[in-house]
This record gives structure tokens, C-alpha cells and sequence, in this order.
């Protein structure tokens, strides 16, 4: 239970940190300090500057806070979306359920980081920033639902089987209602799981476009375009500082796991 | 240089203090497996190694001083008004395999070369108009070739034509394909027949053999470099290049200024789905020098390049010693000035923002290939650049095959950030890019007729210099056309790369070059120090 409140305070520290950046933030992140580029940490940079001079404290602040609220987001949109077609599904008859479950089998099959990047290609493309960013995590939300889509459809014929939908049923209670009032409140639990368990898998997708040059777009700052300056690994001895990014997205993957225990069992 | 090789060679073994040893194996990368060993058919750069390699040629461009050396021909003379060129070749030469080469193999080889039916990437060049190469074998050691119209800077593009035998593997080259593990390596194996010696009569190359590792990752390249895995790498990045000169001092060299230039354009092409309000700016000088002069190309080198590269100016770098217009010097940043420029086309700042006569705040996307950190730098420096004088620049980065999509075909952008890529000296081989009708006139492919009066003129002038022979003359023409380019900025040069190699201090007679392949290109009078 220690380690569970534990994992708590550590999150909401991070996330008050992050959602306060314009008050903690020593500068703009985007702003170009160019006479002191790649500089060591010090007073002036807490976490030194990157190549461009741009401050690495105040865009590990921004990024953290963009990657923390729209993760969770996309997390939202995809676990609704995977009730949505798990209800659909339970709902539409014998043919209707192995047709939904067909698509959604179909949506697993597919390389989703290829049609991550061939939708991304046919967006606009004067879109600022931050919409640029809103839209990616949006697609990884649209994209996302079908493992947790899957999982939910078990649950909902498990729920099906029980007693009390049984009861329910048979004192007349129609389809809709019986999904709505019987079946949606009891699985809470599983939507719960299902939302803790992509919130960090969308962290690690962005960071995964991040590394392929595909994620935020400049001067926006996320996780995914700071691990970028861990391409150069030979370079960290010498600049331990530019692990930072990559210990924070390890303590608060961690800390979500370890944060809701009970969820994972749920799920 | 036929007479400065051995002389460096005997300075550098005097400096060495000893033999050259034998049975020593120089090792190095290449970035991807060779398409083909055919050198008729070489298209890619892993490729166009090997050809290097193994393949003996008729005349040599010197890879330092970019000047024609004679190989297998002894002396050359062009004649019929720049039609027929006439080789006398060097005797007592053998292919791999013991049998003379003579005036026959290079009829054959050219023979073949132009064959429609093996579709040579190399028989285009010599293709000045339709109609047959003829050959004349004169005798053993004599032959002529005859072109259906009169080729500019004809003798260069023998550097690319590795002569071959009817029937046989067998190379002039000082190398010979040994062994070839596909995805692994090839190891290359000297030719004992080769005909080059040194001062003291030793036959060349030095090397038994060399060992090239198929490895597209720059950064384990690198690794086994430092682990002395390697005895070289041809191509490093600016943060390797800093980390090599830390770890290993004295390994990393800097050559020089690269042929290929970074170029940011603007979309000016008539049916793309961009608003016409901004093809109107695209389309204006005015508008592209601005944009040019608001650039820091200087902050680009230091910041991006860590120094190793210099302000762009034109399509030809100064590492093209005979091509480059010296007189063109970089456009100055100059925000004020760019500022200026848009007030003559009625842009004006509102607040923070730049408007346009009709009140349009100024912004526009700018697109790059994914993965290139490089670029994605530059992209964030100009965009911070461009917002100093109002403009709001929307940094895209795309997979390469959707990038080439929009660029290409749909035409579905407004600016791009690429390089270019120059791998010939001469300005025929930039053909392809200035005609208008040319489907890499990237701002505006495909021209039925030249849509200013500028494009029309370095039509005239890219002609004009692809018909003349002589070279002084083809150089003013070509010293127009890039004054032109600067005068208009289709392409807004942005750096010139330098080009970074990593040699171990082992590996002697080494001269790095920007000509490609950059360390290799004298491999027959390299060796390794025990």
C-alpha cells in the first residue's frame, strides 16, 4: 500500500509540475539562446541547453505537461471508443457480433504505426503546432481501441451469462436498457484497467514517433522529441543530463502501474 | 599527379621509416549491399564503389585536383567538332586473369555500354542525340569512338565507363570481387595483374584486400571504428565528427566544403492546390530574397554543423574548383533589408505579425524528410529567423516516400528543405534541374515554355554552355546562369556541408577528398602501417 501511495505522490507531483509550467518554467521553450548552445548545466540552465540554446528545463516542463495531458486523452477517446464496439457488438445479434468482431480482428491486424504515419501524411499542412499534436494523439486514440474493444466484448459475454442479467432479462427488461443499467456500471472496473494500460502505451507511441522524427512538430516540445537527443549514445557519459527525459518517462510508466494495482487485475 | 603519386608515396614511406608490409587487410563500410557488380548497370553509390574499385577506366578524373589523369589510355585527342575522340591505349596491360587488354574490349565495352537493351544509367550521358556510337578499332592499341552530335566535357565522362571483356568477369581495376556474403560484406581481393607500379617497381595496390561491411547504421559504424574494427569511414555527421576528435584525437578530418548544398524552395507550380494568394508570393522576388536575407546561415554552420559547413551562395560549391562563380558571395543576414523587400511588394507588420496588401497574416508550411536531425535543426532556426520578421512557419516532417509524393506529383506543398545532390563536377549533369522543362526544375517542373523571362534566359545560357566545346566559354555561361540563380533565388541556398571522414592513423597515404568515394578513391596506393 506504501508503494501504491507512493506512486501517487509522485504522480500528482509530476503533473502539478507540468501543468504549472508557465509559472516554473525559467524561459519560453522555444526561446533560442544561441550564444550558449549544448551548454552544461548550471545556474542560468538547470538542465543545460540543446543544441539550438533552447533551456532543456523549461521544454522537459512543456513537453511533460503535453505528453501527460493528451496521453491520457487519447487513452479516453480509445477506451470509449472500444466500449462503443464492444457494446455494438453484444448488442447486434449472433451475425452482427461476428461482423463487428471481424472488423475489430481486422483493425488488429493492421501495421498501425504505417497508418499512423500514412494518415499523418495526408493531414494539412499548415497546422499549427499544438493542433498538429492534438490531431497525432487523436489518431493514436481513433487508432487504439481494438485490443481494449476485444477484451471489453469478453467481459460484456461474461456479464451476459451472470445471474442477474439473466434475472433482468427475464422479468423484460429490453436490450438497451439491460446494456445501459445492467451490463455498462459493472464494467467500470475493466474500462478503468483498459484506460491505465493505454495511457502509458500512448506515452510510448509518441516517444516512438518522437525517435522517428514523426512526433511533435517544432518548437513544440513532448518526450518523444526530447529522447531524441539520445541518438547520439555515445555522447550521454559525457552529458548523464540528457537521461532525464528518458528516467522521467521510466518513473511515471512505472508509477501509472504501480499507482492502480487493482485495475491491472481487473484487466 | 601521375608523377606526384609515387613521390608522396616515397615521402610517406620515408616518414614512416620502413616497408610497406604485406598481407594486410584494410577494412571499411559501405552504407547498403551493391545493386550489381555490372558496371554498365550502377545506379547506386554501394555499387558505384565496387565500379570504382575493380573496374579500370580510360581516363581518370584526380579525386584532389579534379584534373583528367590518363589510365588505360596513354593520350586521347578529340576531333570532328567534339563528335569523335581518338584513345591510345597503354600496352602491357592485363585483365584480372592474365588476358591483354586492347582497342577491341573498348569497343566492345562501349558496344555494350550502349546497347538499348541493358538500359545503361551511364550510356545517358553520352547520349547528346539520337542515333549510334560508332566505334573504330585502328589497331591493338588504338581506337576511335564517334558520337552521333558533338558531347560538352566529353573526356570527364569516361571516369564512369570500366572497360570489360566479352565473356569474362575478369577487371582492370586494382581490385577484383572476391567474396560476397549479401548483407554482410565483400571482400575484395588485389588484382595480381594490375598494371600501376610503384617508384621502386613494387606492383600495386598494397593492400592484399579489402574488407566492406554492409552497415546502414552511421552510429554502429562509428563504434567499430573506435573498437579499430574499421580502418576509415567515409561520412561522418558534425556530432560524430566531435565525439571521434574527443575519443580518438587525430582520426577525425575535416575535407572541405561538399559539393552538395542544402536549398529551401517555394511550390511556384501553376496547378498546385495551394491558395493563389500565396502562390503570388511564392512567385515574387521580392518575396524569395527576403526570405533569404532573413536566414542566418552563419548561426546554421555553428549550430547545427558544430562549424563544419559555410554559407551556400549557388548551385556549385567551392570544392568545384573550375565551376564555381567566386565572384558570388552569400547573401548577408540582413533582417532590415528582408524587411524592406516585403514593403516593396506592400507586406507590413501588424503588431507581431507580417500581412500581406490584403491583410493576410504571412505563414506557410515548410516540409523536410523524417529522421534527418540535421534538417529538422536547420528547419527550427529558420522558423525562429523568419518569426523575427513576422512570419509564422509551420515545420512539417514527412516519410521519405510521402515527402517525394508532394513534391513530385501531387504538388500538395508550399516550401521544402532538402539537399541536393551533385555527384559530377561539370554543369551538364545540373541539366536536369535549370532547363524549365526539366522534371527536377523542382519550383516549377515541366515547363511547356519558360514561365519568366529569367528561367527562359538559363535555358538559353544551360544550352548555350552544353554546346560549346570549349571550356572557358562554357564557364561564362554557367558563371551567368548561377548569378542569375542568386539574383532570383528559385533555390535559397543555405549551407555547403563540409565533408567529415574518420581514418585510423595506421592507414597511410591517405588523401581525403570530396569527390566520392571520399577515402578510397587512391585505395591502390593505401596501406597499414604494422
Amino acid at each position: 500500500m506504501i508503494r501504491v501511495r507512493l506512486a501517487r505522490c509522485v504522480l500528482a507531483l509530476i503533473f502539478m509540475a507540468a501543468l504549472a509550467a508557465d509559472v516554473l518554467a525559467p524561459r519560453p521553450y522555444d526561446a533560442q539562446f544561441r550564444d550558449s548552445p549544448d551548454a552544461r548545466p548550471s545556474r542560468q540552465f538547470l538542465l543545460g541547453t540543446d543544441e539550438l540554446g533552447r533551456d532543456r528545463f523549461s521544454r522537459l516542463l512543456y513537453g511533460t505537461r503535453l505528453s501527460l495531458l493528451l496521453a491520457p486523452a487519447a487513452a479516453a477517446l480509445a477506451t470509449s471508443l472500444s466500449a462503443l464496439v464492444g457494446l455494438a457488438a453484444a448488442a447486434s445479434g449472433r451475425w452482427g457480433e461476428r461482423g463487428v468482431l471481424a472488423i475489430t480482428d481486422l483493425v488488429l491486424s493492421l501495421p498501425w504505426l504505417f497508418l499512423l504515419l500514412a494518415v499523418r501524411a495526408l493531414l494539412p499542412l499548415n497546422l499549427a503546432p499544438l493542433v498538429s499534436v492534438v490531431i497525432t494523439f487523436a489518431l493514436l486514440g481513433l487508432l487504439g481501441w481494438a485490443p481494449a474493444a476485444r477484451v471489453l466484448h469478453a467481459g460484456i459475454r461474461a456479464l451476459r451469462q451472470s445471474d442477474f442479467v439473466l434475472h433482468a432479462r427475464a422479468s423484460g427488461c429490453r436490450s438497451s436498457r439491460l446494456m445501459a443499467v445492467h451490463i455498462l456500471p459493472n464494467l467500470v472496473p475493466l474500462l478503468r484497467a483498459q484506460f491505465w494500460i493505454l495511457v502509458p502505451a500512448f506515452l510510448l507511441t509518441e516517444a516512438n514517433l518522437g525517435l522517428l522524427g514523426l512526433g511533435v512538430s517544432e518548437p513544440l516540445p513532448s518526450w518523444g522529441n526530447l529522447l531524441r537527443e539520445l541518438e547520439n549514445v555515445s555522447a550521454v557519459p559525457s552529458r548523464p543530463w540528457l537521461l532525464v527525459p528518458v528516467v522521467l518517462l521510466i518513473v511515471v510508466v512505472g508509477c501509472l502501474h504501480l499507482a492502480f494495482p487493482g485495475e491491472e487485475r481487473a484487466a | 599527379m601521375k608523377r606526384l603519386l609515387p613521390l608522396l608515396v616515397a615521402c610517406a614511406l620515408s616518414l614512416a621509416g620502413g616497408e610497406i608490409p604485406n598481407g594486410r587487410e584494410l577494412r571499411a563500410c559501405l552504407r547498403s549491399q551493391p545493386k550489381t557488380f555490372d558496371p554498365a548497370l550502377v545506379a547506386d553509390d554501394a555499387s558505384e564503389t565496387i565500379r570504382y574499385l575493380t573496374g579500370g577506366v580510360l581516363i581518370r578524373v584526380n579525386r584532389v585536383t579534379q584534373a583528367l589523369e590518363p589510365e588505360l589510355a596513354v593520350s586521347w585527342k578529340v576531333s570532328g567538332g567534339g563528335r569523335t575522340i581518338r584513345f591510345r591505349l597503354r600496352e602491357g596491360v592485363a585483365f584480372s586473369d592474365g588476358s591483354p587488354f586492347t582497342a577491341t574490349d573498348v569497343a566492345f565495352t562501349f558496344q555494350r555500354l550502349m546497347s538499348p537493351e541493358i538500359h545503361s544509367p551511364t550510356a545517358d550521358s553520352f547520349r547528346s542525340a539520337p542515333g549510334a556510337v560508332r566505334s573504330a578499332v585502328e589497331n591493338d592499341h588504338q581506337v576511335a569512338l564517334t558520337f552521333p552530335a558533338p558531347i560538352a566535357g566529353l573526356e570527364r565522362l569516361f571516369d564512369q565507363v570500366a572497360i570489360v571483356r566479352s565473356g569474362s568477369n575478369a577487371v582492370l581495376g586494382p581490385f577484383q570481387v572476391a567474396e560476397n556474403k549479401p548483407g554482410a560484406y565483400i571482400r575484395l581481393a588485389r588484382n595480381p595483374h594490375y598494371w600501376k607500379k610503384d617508384a621502386q617497381g613494387r606492383r600495386l595496390p598494397y593492400v592484399d584486400s579489402i574488407r566492406l561491411d554492409i552497415q546502414q547504421n552511421r552510429q554502429l559504424e562509428l563504434l567499430k571504428l573506435e573498437r579499430h574494427q574499421l580502418d576509415l569511414v567515409s561520412a561522418l555527421d558534425p556530432e560524430q565528427f566531435q565525439e571521434l576528435s574527443t575519443a580518438l584525437p587525430g582520426w577525425a578530418r575535416d575535407a572541405g566544403p561538399a559539393l552538395e548544398p542544402e536549398v529551401l524552395w517555394f511550390n511556384q507550380v501553376a496547378r498546385a492546390p495551394i491558395a493563389e494568394y500565396r502562390k503570388a508570393w511564392f512567385r515574387s522576388a521580392n518575396f524569395r530574397r527576403a526570405i533569404s536575407e532573413a536566414i542566418h546561415r552563419d548561426d546554421l554552420c555553428r549550430l547545427v554543423f558544430h562549424g563544419h559547413a559555410r554559407p551556400a551562395v549557388g548551385p556549385v560549391s567551392p570544392a568545384n574548383r573550375f565551376w564555381c562563380n567566386a565572384r558570388l558571395k552569400p547573401h548577408p543576414y540582413d533582417p532590415v533589408s528582408a524587411a524592406h523587400r516585403l514593403a516593396q511588394d506592400g507586406f507590413h507588420k501588424d503588431g507581431e505579425s507580417l500581412r500581406d496588401r490584403d491583410g493576410r497574416v504571412v505563414e506557410f508550411s515548410l516540409i523536410t524528410n523524417s529522421g534527418n536531425r540535421a534538417r529538422e535543426r536547420m528547419a527550427a532556426l529558420i522558423q525562429s529567423d523568419l518569426r523575427a520578421i513576422g512570419i509564422r512557419l509551420n515545420v512539417v516532417t514527412l516519410d521519405f516516400p510521402s515527402l517525394i509524393e508532394r513534391i513530385t506529383r501531387s504538388f500538395d506543398y508550399e516550401a521544402s528543405l532538402l539537399g541536393m545532390i551533385n555527384t559530377d563536377l561539370d554543369p551538364n549533369s545540373q541539366m536536369n534541374v535549370w532547363l524549365s522543362s526539366a522534371d527536377q526544375h523542382q519550383w516549377n517542373p515541366n515547363q511547356k515554355t519558360p514561365a519568366t523571362p529569367w528561367e527562359a534566359e538559363i535555358d538559353r545560357l544551360m544550352r548555350l554552355q552544353a554546346s560549346t566545346l570549349e571550356n572557358e566559354k562554357r564557364r561564362t555561361y554557367f558563371d551567368r546562369v548561377q548569378e542569375i540563380a542568386r539574383e532570383q533565388e528559385p533555390f535559397i541556398y543555405l549551407i555547403y556541408k563540409d565533408t567529415l571522414v574518420a581514418v585510423s592513423p595506421a592507414l597511410r597515404n591517405v588523401q581525403p577528398s570530396v569527390l566520392r568515394p571520399e577515402l578510397l578513391w587512391n585505395a591502390e596506393w593505401l596501406w597499414l602501417a604494422q
